[in-house]
């Protein structure tokens, strides 16, 4: 009796557990890393941003074209002193709180704070202006002709829920800080989180009171993202049928993949540029045995480091094809980029040893290089195939590839000498590159570059409102770059995505999933 | 009455005992030995035979990446096995992968071995307490599965060190992971003889004259409870070998920077499906004819050194 008894609640259990599974449409993907931290301001970086661009929403966003669109606003407006946003009514926090226009305020200003990985954003922004329940002014120093471009990825958070959950501030990420919000949000979006476990697994499910439940042709009822590090096991899962979609398959793979039944491969040019950095800034190098003297304060090292690159090689046999060498550290796409600049410096080991012998480094010099192993596509593999070619200029790399988690902070503290990173740009404009990698101060500039025409023109072109004036200054200091060579381009990267045939997922230039036009047959 | 045979050389002592005999007679003795001997010296001698050097970054060329088996259609012939996808020579990174596999192997054995005896002859010398104390401590360790007892121990080894030296002390902490796994093993075979020893007459003399009971465990009795260590020893360093390359699949060994066998099996794992089936299935050939032949020779050393066998 006893046992029939458990025999019934346990199937009652399992007929619990597996009965949403007939009508929902689930949308199970994987990527290679997880999303660091659910709070929307403390870590701009794509995988995160996409996951909390599912939760969250900004004023404005961009379609899988990468055109501007409204979302938490209908309209908005510029003049000489501002921007007015116009926002949408009758939209619901998760949690059912009206959003208003002291949501926008607040937000804006945790978005200035101290910890906030946004700053650069927004910093363009001197107050916000509350005009009724539903309008906002931006108000700016100045005219600023991006500012719509600037807060695509600037998320509204709800200030009571905020203040209530003692978030006002948002994680200090390089500190290590743990707070409410970052495992649990409560945003506008048309997801809302149902359980998370970091590096595990994540479900989402359907916002059905998202005010554009109807207007997107999107029908996922429940998303479950699972990160997957290792490349082989992702590709297994989607093989397997276990997931019907992987953000990041490894290049070698696509072919089997796209010869499987029921799955294709979709590519397209991406936003983003993968290029090396070099800590130019310090007086002697961390992790090099030359000491009293920095190698990379030379232009010549820095440009030999350039020339020692194979970009091509690269290209074909660690990318298998999918990417472009490049000579600007922005891709094509981005208002700055030009193809005159965009010429890849030659492969020319001979010219780099030179180089090396007349800064006063003939035998070379030691050095490590941070390199992130489940960020960009094959970035591990990019780093050794780098080392192999520096050896043979004779600059001796001893490599640490770690996961992005570790290999993040160290550049945002500055406490790498050479560096991989890669950097996409949302506003499609070369502000965007200017001011985090490029301007003294930057948050993710740690090449400590630091050039005071390149500096002014930074903050010149945030405010220039007459198109050819603004488009000669950012051409003037991109011509100041390329002869600096803070950096050492690589390539931009093409993304591809696998999927199964039942999924139809539009892929955009910036690699973000938006799960609202996803449609699963 | 005088022998009528002429004396003997130093081969022909080496040939005439028992344990000789059964080897030169049984075949497969000696084509696993011939096997292992050829692995372990290719390993050992890698610097000096390997074609090239895969932990020289400038010996490397990336356009010769991915390369197959030099007698599939694309290989090349100073390529013997093919390349990997950073353009290493496959049969020069297994030998170096099988050096530092054995060598792994090799520590992790002596350690084990080391720790077992002194504790198998002091638990076997002493009896009592001390006995008990130690031979419960093996019980205990022997009902936890090795592999998941290595993977605790390397863990927490790795937790306890900074992340710059995690790498470079990963061959250390493996070795002591794995050597103190296997410790129990000998223990227990090394109590059992030590305890038939004790009994006999010449240790009791030994005792009668008064000499310190460390110089009887050392002088009288080590020497003697040796041969069943031998065995175990050849049969460990398989296992090890073996546990070695699973800590490492497990990405919990040897990292790829100076790949083990183990390790060079998973990074080849990655590229089964792009058909690059040589990265993976060279290495794991190289393992499997390497403990193959370990083992065999310590299944023949079994049996030629067990008296009952005979």
């Amino acid at each position: 009796m006893r046992q029939s008894r458990w025999l019934l609640a346990t199937a009652a259990v399992f007929a619990l557990a597996s009965a949403p599974a007939f009508a929902e449409n689930v949308f199970k993907w994987a990527s290679q890393g997880d999303a660091l931290t659910l709070d929307p301001m403390s870590q701009n970086e794509g995988p995160t941003n996409a996951m909390n661009g599912q939760l969250y929403e900004s004023l404005v966003t961009r379609d899988p074209q990468m055109k501007l669109q409204p979302e938490l606003a209908v309209s908005w407006t510029g003049a000489a002193d501002g921007w007015t946003f116009k926002l949408r009514e009758g939209v619901k926090f998760h949690d059912g709180a009206d959003f208003t226009a002291e949501d926008v305020k607040f937000s804006i200003e945790r978005a200035q704070s101290p910890s906030s990985d946004f700053k650069e954003q927004v910093s363009g922004i001197t107050s916000v202006q509350i005009i009724d329940d539903h309008t906002v002014k931006l108000m700016t120093d100045g005219p600023n002709p991006i500012l719509p471009n600037q807060l695509t990825s600037t998320y509204i958070l709800d200030k009571d829920w905020a203040e209530k959950n003692n978030v006002t501030t948002p994680q200090d990420f390089k500190a290590k800080q743990e707070t409410y919000a970052v495992r649990n949000a409560n945003g506008t979006g048309p997801f809302k989180v149902v359980s998370r476990a970091p590096d595990e697994l994540t479900v989402l499910a359907r916002n059905t009171a998202w005010w554009g439940d109807k207007l997107f042709p999107g029908n996922i009822d429940r998303i479950e993202y699972r990160p997957i590090a290792n490349a082989a096991t992702r590709v297994a899962a989607l093989l397997s049928g276990e997931v019907d979609f992987v953000l990041d398959p490894p290049l070698q793979d696509l072919k089997r993949i796209e010869s499987a039944d029921g799955l294709k491969v979709i590519t397209v040019a991406q936003i983003r540029s993968i290029f090396f950095g070099m800590d130019q800034g310090v007086a002697e190098l961390r992790t090099s045995d030359v000491k009293g003297k920095n190698p990379f304060a030379d232009v010549r090292v820095r440009e030999a480091m350039n020339l020692a690159m194979d970009k091509v090689a690269i290209q074909r046999v660690v990318m298998e094809g999918l990417s472009f060498p490049t000579g600007m550290i922005t891709p094509p796409g981005v208002f700055g980029n030009t193809p005159e600049n965009d010429k890849p410096l030659p492969f020319d080991p001979e010219k780099a040893k030179a180089l090396l012998a007349d800064a006063g480094y003939p035998n070379g010099f030691t050095v490590q290089l941070d390199c992130p192993n489940n960020r960009y596509n094959n970035d591990e593999k990019i780093c050794q195939a780098a080392v192999a070619m520096l050896a043979k200029v004779g600059v001796k790399v001893n490599l640490e590839a770690v996961s992005k988690a570790q290999h993040f902070p160290k550049i945002q503290k500055r406490t790498s000498d050479f560096y991989m990173l890669g950097w996409g740009v949302p506003t499609l404009d070369s502000h965007y590159v200017f001011a985090y990698l490029l301007a003294d101060g930057g948050s993710w500039n740690a090449t400590g570059y630091n050039n005071a025409r390149v500096n002014e023109i930074t903050a010149a072109i945030a405010t220039e409102t007459d198109i050819d004036k603004r488009t000669a200054m950012i051409e003037e200091a991109w011509n100041i770059v390329l002869a600096d060579k803070p950096y050492v381009p690589l390539h931009h990267q093409v993304i591809a995505w696998a999927m199964s045939n039942k999924v139809d997922a539009p892929i955009g230039a910036d690699d973000a999933l938006r799960p609202r036009f996803i449609v699963m047959k | 009455m005088a022998t009528t045979k002429p004396p003997l050389g130093f081969w022909g002592r080496l040939a005439d005992n028992d344990v000789a005999h059964s080897f030169l007679t049984t075949p497969s003795a000696m084509i696993a030995a011939g096997i292992a001997v050829l692995c372990i010296g290719a390993a050992l001698l890698a610097p000096l035979i390997a074609p090239f050097n895969p932990f020289d970054p400038s010996q490397i060329s990336l356009w010769d990446g991915k390369l197959p088996p030099a007698w599939i259609e694309g290989g090349q012939a100073q390529y013997l096995l093919g390349t990997d996808n950073q353009g290493r020579d496959m049969l020069s990174t297994i030998l170096y992968g099988g050096r530092l596999s054995i060598i792994v192997g090799l520590a992790a054995v002596c350690l084990g071995m080391v720790l077992g005896v002194v504790l198998g002859v002091i638990s076997g010398y002493f009896g009592g307490t001390v006995d008990s104390i130690i031979m419960r401590a093996a019980d205990v360790q022997l009902t936890i599965p090795g592999i998941l007892l290595a993977i605790l121990i390397n863990g927490v080894g790795r937790a306890v060190l900074p992340l710059e030296m995690r790498d470079e002390f990963a061959i250390y902490v493996v070795i002591v992971a794995i050597g103190l796994t296997d410790w129990p093993q000998f223990a227990r075979v090394v109590r059992g003889a030590t305890m038939v020893e004790v009994s006999k007459e010449y240790v009791q003399a030994a005792r009668v004259i008064d000499l310190p009971g460390w110089m009887i465990m050392v002088r009288h009795i080590l020497p003697n409870v040796m041969r069943p260590v031998l065995v175990l020893a050849t049969i460990g360093l398989a296992l090890a070998v073996i546990a070695e390359a699973t800590l490492s699949f497990l990405g919990q060994g040897i990292p790829p920077t100076t790949p083990s066998l183990g390790t060079l099996i998973r990074v080849g794992n990655e590229f089964l499906f792009s058909g690059l089936w040589w990265i993976t299935f060279f290495p794991a050939i190289a393992l499997v004819v390497l403990v193959f032949s370990v083992n065999l020779l310590g299944d023949w050393m079994r049996d030629a050194l067990n008296p009952k066998l005979r």
